[in-house]
């Protein structure tokens, strides 16, 4: 079948099985591999993208339900000239990522979840990041890195 | 250059922001599976659905006829292509002086299966989900046997392997019995305990991944990897596995999504990649679902053992005797026989006195995925029964957590152990005060009262860890059974314009060693750190190297790029001294600059270089052009990280559900390069640990040997609201033996809390008449705990 979205901020169209993945999509047929698959069971987290604004696991949407979405990766979130979003910014600073692997999922919720929540406490950012699983940082830093991310994104 | 002057170097202690982070931040991380070769086709292997069952026939017909097959592989292809099994690189000899039982590890089973996930076929098509499909129609014929998957069960159970037919690996034993029986002859006190150390999946959130790629026109393989130690596996895999020269095998393990031991091993698949790239000359991947780690990964712990402590009436320890059941599951993995023996039992002396110590530890095969290193390796398992053990010691003698402790401390160093090791340096009690303080352990009868009038349960636990990292002296290991040198190796390469690039032998996944690395050159030459690159993961690349476990990165590679960066600051001075005309030894260098005493002569690093390799000007006929230097670094001792960590836990006894309320981890790791780095390597650590503490555990069911927890919806991982802010501090004594003074941080928070957790777990549940408890203290458990203390 033929799907068409927008990612990134541009059209992109595909034609694939009607069992094929959102991730597989991005990451097979668009090669945009920062999206990462670290589970079978929708649990870790780590192929968070944002779909229509919202963050989703790419791994338990079927491309068809993504067909005329506006989908932003990882790829998608600093300025075109390179500079990193706050949130990625942030995410530098306070050193929350060690191996990287479940970063580029980690950061896509934590956009969400400013966005929605840009005031939110300690306990609410670790009770939303319930969804992202990090074997490395312990989450203590990705929680300070979420703070100050949201504080940089309101202003 | 020595560790007292190497820390005044600018930006050593600072935590500078990491390298690698813009990558990893932006999507630009390349992982074995972002990786998309020309001509790549992709495989999928069919595994036991069996704990232990004859294979009487395979059928492969209908799967080779499936659209898109490229080829199907089983056992007896391996056997007629010659194909070793996988070796292990550890040998222990048993108290009767034989070696263990190292029956054969095939990649493909050769007429029986031994754990549920053993490889049975591997079928190779255009497309994954080709490559599925076709799996499904291999037709095997089992004929099941019956399954041990319990270490105290093995002994009884159906045999796995022809050359053990009791399932007993080894019996080792290190320590004088005889004086250890005596001290318990005559002690004021026995502490005896059972435990049980839960097995572990590690769970690296980056499945493990493998591409195997042959080229005929060069007679070479690349075999790219998630990998812990790349040099190691083209070792292992080109000769003793495949025959095949060193030269013709290219490793690159790229970026590689965490590790924590489970990415040190050569498995099954790599070989079989590889194999079969030349065979059906293609390039193949596979990569692991989630569920198919939770089967095949090497797992982690899985003890069972008693332990006796010896007390005199004051509350000194007199002796220690321990016995240990370990399970190696089916088959032996890469160093699985050296974690509940080398790196466990000499750990037994804690950071405590006790004059005499005697271990002994049966190892034993059962129908389980394969057991080795996981963060920490043997030394958590230590720790574990050690600091259970002193707690409980101190319950029944009416001494505090911290009394204890403080009274048996080593003080006087070094220290010979009664179980082979010496610690170089430390300061153990004032790791046990800072700790108290930071814990404000003051308080907590009051925050136990407030918790108790809210009808719930406080308690606070303690753990004095110390761990033996910077694997390891080559010629100690070597006497010990290993089958590998345990060196680093570091080259600094110095371009002409002033830049450097350096090669290490260790890997980073995860650790920062881009920057922590880079840190160390910079502030060596002088220059800024953005003027240095590190490269790793790569046989093509970087001369040589043993990898990156056992928290040896930066003791032993950081050492190894010391030892290169003196030969480069000898030269240096050497090109120096030719352009200010003096002589070699009147030049001074600091801050970049290599300056004459007494004149105001100077020449920068960057002249330097770009002379070394435009040498117009210089001394042609001493001294060779370049600037490009390679060390090689077998460490001298362990080094022995050590700490004192504090838990609280609130727990509420309607539920079982139990509360991390505060955590006070105090460590030394001597020097520190980048302190940012080295907490973010504490708070991963602990929380592994706490995760054991409270909710890992891999569960085979005893009847059938099925892996009964073998996804991330039935095996708990430790998520953010599981957890809470740490309090962390450090002290440090520098190591004694290595020019950067540093001994290690990776492992300590997984090897120090998982005791000071459930000592805290039963300082709360005291009260209720719980006396006992083994790991996960998951809220079923530690309610079924307080129903069965009920009178």
């Amino acid at each position: 079948m033929q799907v068409q979205l927008k990612v990134n901020g541009k059209s992109a169209s595909v034609e694939t099985p009607p069992n094929t993945l959102l991730v597989q999509v991005l990451r097979e047929q668009l090669q945009l591999t920062g999206t990462h698959v670290g589970c079978d069971t929708a649990q870790c987290g780590a192929c968070t993208v944002l779909m229509n604004g919202r963050a989703v696991k790419s791994c338990n949407i079927l491309a068809a339900q993504a067909i005329g979405a506006d989908i932003t990766t990882i790829e998608g979130l600093a300025r075109a000239d390179g500079t990193l979003h706050p949130m990625q910014a942030a995410f530098k600073e306070c050193h929350g990522l060690q191996c990287g692997f479940c970063t580029t999922g980690m950061v896509m919720s934590a956009v969400d979840l400013c966005q929605h929540h840009p005031k939110a406490t300690e306990g609410e950012i670790r009770e939303q990041l319930e969804g992202n699983i990090c074997r490395c940082t312990g989450y203590q830093n990705i929680v300070k890195a979420v703070q100050q991310g949201a504080a940089a994104m309101a202003a | 250059m020595g560790a007292s002057d190497f820390v005044n170097l600018p930006n050593i202690g600072a935590s500078v922001l990491r390298k690698e982070d813009y990558r990893f931040l932006t999507g630009g991380g390349q992982y074995t599976d972002d990786i998309t070769l020309a001509n790549q086709s992709y495989a999928v292997f069919v595994r036991s659905p069996h704990a232990h069952a004859s294979i009487k026939s395979i059928n492969t017909a209908p799967a080779k006829a499936a659209p898109g097959v490229l080829g199907v592989f089983v056992g007896a292809d391996v056997a007629a292509d010659k194909i070793n099994g996988l070796p292990c690189g550890w040998l222990i000899t048993s108290t009767s002086g034989t070696p263990m039982k190292e029956p054969p590890h095939p990649i493909l089973a050769q007429g029986k299966v031994r754990y549920v996930g053993d490889h049975v076929a591997m079928v190779v098509a255009e497309t994954l989900e080709q490559a599925k499909n076709a799996a499904e129609l291999v037709e095997v014929d089992y004929e099941v046997l019956s399954a041990v998957v319990k270490v105290t069960d093995a002994a009884k159970a159906a045999t796995l392997h022809d050359v053990a037919p009791d399932n007993h690996c080894f019996k080792w034993a290190i320590g004088d019995k005889a004086q250890v029986d005596a001290a318990f002859a005559g002690a004021a006190h026995v502490t005896q305990l059972d435990l049980i150390n839960n097995r572990l999946v590690p769970n690296a959130m980056e499945p493990r991944a493998v591409i195997g790629s042959y080229s005929r026109a060069t007679d070479e393989y690349t075999l790219y990897v998630a990998n812990q130690n790349p040099h190691v596996e083209r070792l292992l895999l080109t000769a003793f596995v495949m025959g095949l020269p060193e030269h013709k095998v290219r490793v690159i393990a790229p970026d590689v999504g965490g590790g924590f031991g489970s990415k040190i091993y050569l498995y099954a698949e790599d070989v079989c990649l590889t194999w079969a790239s030349k065979k059906l000359n293609r390039n193949i991947k596979w990569t692991a679902d989630r569920s198919e780690a939770f089967v095949c990964d090497a797992h982690g712990r899985d003890h069972a053992s008693h332990a006796e402590m010896a007390l005199g009436k004051d509350g000194k320890f007199l002796a220690l005797r321990v016995h240990t059941d370990a399970n190696m599951g089916a088959y032996l993995s890469t160093f699985a026989p050296a974690i509940p023996t080398i790196l466990y039992a000499t750990l037994l002396a804690g950071q405590y006195t006790t004059p005499q110590i005697y271990v002994e530890v049966d190892a034993w095969f059962t129908n389980t995925a394969p057991v080795d290193a996981y963060r920490g390796a043997g030394r958590p398992e230590a720790t574990y029964l050690l600091e259970r053990l002193v707690t409980r010691a101190g319950w029944e003698l009416g001494l505090a957590q911290d009394e204890i402790r403080r009274r048996n401390m080593v003080t006087q160093f070094p220290y010979q152990t009664p179980v082979a090791l010496q610690y170089d340096v430390g300061d153990f009690r004032a790791l046990l005060a800072r700790a108290n303080e930071l814990a404000d352990v003051a308080g907590f009868a009051q925050r136990r009262a407030a918790t108790e009038a809210a009808g719930k349960k406080r308690g606070i636990g303690y753990s004095s860890y110390i761990e033996a990292c910077g694997l390891a002296p080559s010629n100690i290991a070597g006497a010990l059974g290993a089958r590998a040198g345990l060196f680093e190796c570091g080259e600094v390469r110095v371009h002409p314009t002033g830049s450097v690039t350096v090669f290490t032998g260790s890997h980073s996944h995860g650790q920062g060693h881009e920057t922590t690395f880079a840190q160390v050159v910079a502030a060596r030459l002088g220059i800024s750190v953005d003027q240095v690159d590190v490269v790793h993961g790569d046989t093509g690349r970087v001369p040589f190297g043993m990898g990156t476990y056992g928290s040896r990165s930066l003791a032993v590679g950081g050492t190894a790029i010391m030892k290169a960066l003196d030969k480069i600051e000898a030269k240096a001075r050497k090109i120096a001294a030719h352009l200010m005309e003096a002589s070699d030894a009147d030049v001074e260098f600091a801050n970049g600059e290599f300056t004459i005493k007494g004149t105001d002569k100077k020449v920068s690093f960057g002249q330097v270089a770009l002379t070394a390799y435009v040498p117009h000007n210089y001394p042609l006929d001493k001294l060779e052009p370049g600037l490009n230097e390679t060390a090689f670094y077998d460490p001298t001792n362990f080094t022995f990280p050590a700490g004192t960590y504090i838990c609280e836990v609130e727990i509420d006894p309607a539920t079982g559900e139990v509360r991390v309320d505060r955590f006070t981890a105090v460590d030394d790791f001597g020097n520190i390069i980048n302190p940012m780095i080295v907490e973010g390597q504490v708070h991963g650590g602990l929380v592994q640990g706490i995760g054991q503490a409270l909710l890992e555990r891999c569960v085979y069911d005893e009847e059938s040997g099925q892996l009964l927890t073998g996804s991330l919806m039935d095996y708990a991982l430790p998520r953010a609201d599981d957890l809470p802010h740490f309090t962390l501090a450090t002290l440090c004594t520098p190591c004694s033996h290595n020019p950067l003074g540093a001994k290690g941080c990776g492992e300590a928070g997984a090897i120090g809390s998982p005791p000071a957790v459930i000592n805290a777990v039963l300082d709360a549940l005291k009260p209720l008449g719980v006396t006992d408890f083994d790991m996960p203290a998951s809220p079923g458990r530690v309610w079924e705990a307080i129903q069965a203390a009920k009178p």
